[in-house]
């Protein structure tokens, strides 16, 4: 039942890919980290694809899991009206992925938004750095170990 | 008319406590009413809008609850310019010292008006992001409750900074600079 996507995605990248779900038009393919920006660069620029709209990218904290996370990209096909998701798992030991911004510039600030709040390191990317909270907080606040009552504030009451 | 008024319920204050400490200052216990009066009346509001309740400060601004009605109709864009700080809506930790920075930055006298359950406590956002209420940063006068409140709340607030305007006095103010530290104690690790 594998609509076109997923089964280019497969015949092209067998080796890379993870796993694949489908559930009533619903499309996501988990992938190897390594080949992330082969992946999108192949997914934006066939012919029968052209997944031109990187709509967003995201990060899970599967705490207690191992790869305990989860790159999360959302894409769009203008010309076709399709949408696939691909998910990225990353190990806590290797908090790495390679940065997209060559295949979507729109990723920039996507990246930057899941560094910081998730503490994953995108590769390439030109500018990572916090892009929601402010320079000299400590941790990733939205990481499953981040303290529920930890407080960082700038500026405070005297006593 | 009013200042009439004003001037004949300053005489017959006169056995007051305050006044009979004071002697013979009859003058200055009138300028106290009538100023206090003119304040109430034209207030300049510094609208800090951050979050959704500036959709319903929007409705309470329009002509349909009018403020202008209380004389507070004008917001000036500029804190200088300003005496009524309305704080409107949710106040993160990053926008926390712009926040002290636009009330160190009005001129005296000065009140502040916490508009909505964000700003008097921080409503549901107890988090890492968020304030726990504009009153650990900066001293308010009333504090509007309400996700967001409706707009007859905010007038019987405003009605309510009125009359406590009105019974303000000289000695009041000024009340200086906001009251907080940039100590790295602050941080709670647990």
């Amino acid at each position: 039942m594998d609509s076109v996507t997923l089964k280019k995605l497969k015949e092209k990248f067998s080796d890379s890919i993870v796993d694949t779900h489908s559930f009533r038009g619903d499309e996501t393919a988990t992938v190897k980290k390594e080949k992330i920006v082969d992946i999108c660069k192949f997914l934006r620029d066939d012919n029968e694809l052209l997944y031109n709209f990187m709509m967003d990218i995201t990060a899970v904290d599967y705490y207690g899991r191992e790869p305990r996370f989860e790159v999360v990209y959302h894409l769009y096909s203008l010309k076709y009206n399709r949408r696939v998701r691909i998910k990225v798992p990353v190990p806590e030991s290797d908090c790495t992925v390679d940065s997209i911004i060559s295949v979507w510039i729109g990723a920039d600030w996507f990246e930057r938004e899941a560094y910081d709040l998730y503490g994953i390191i995108f590769k390439g990317h030109p500018n990572l750095k916090r892009i929601l909270l402010y320079e000299g907080f400590e941790g990733h606040p939205l990481r499953k170990d981040y303290p529920v009552k930890g407080r960082q504030p700038l500026i405070g009451p005297k006593n | 008319m009013g200042i009439i008024n004003s001037q004949q319920s300053a005489v017959g204050s006169l056995q007051s406590g305050e006044e009979q400490v004071l002697g013979s200052s009859v003058l200055l216990t009138k300028l106290d009413e009538i100023i206090g009066w003119g304040r109430k009346y034209s207030f300049f509001l510094y609208p800090f809008v951050t979050a959704c309740c500036g959709m319903e400060f929007m409705s309470l601004a329009g002509p349909r609850y009018d403020l202008d009605r209380f004389g507070s109709a004008l917001p000036r864009f500029s804190p200088r310019q300003a005496d009524l700080l309305f704080v409107v809506g949710t106040i993160s930790h990053k926008q926390a010292p712009i926040l002290v920075k636009i009330y160190n930055q009005m001129t005296e006298p000065k009140w502040v008006f916490s508009f909505g359950v964000c700003a008097t406590s921080g409503g549901f956002y107890d988090n890492y992001a968020t304030v726990q209420g504009i009153d650990t940063l900066i001293p308010v006068d009333v504090y509007v409750p309400g996700c967001p409140p409706r707009p007859e709340m905010v007038i019987d607030g405003l009605l309510k900074l009125q009359q406590k305007v009105a019974k303000e006095k000289w000695s009041d103010w000024p009340r200086g600079e906001a009251p907080v530290t940039q100590n790295q104690n602050l941080k709670i690790k647990i």
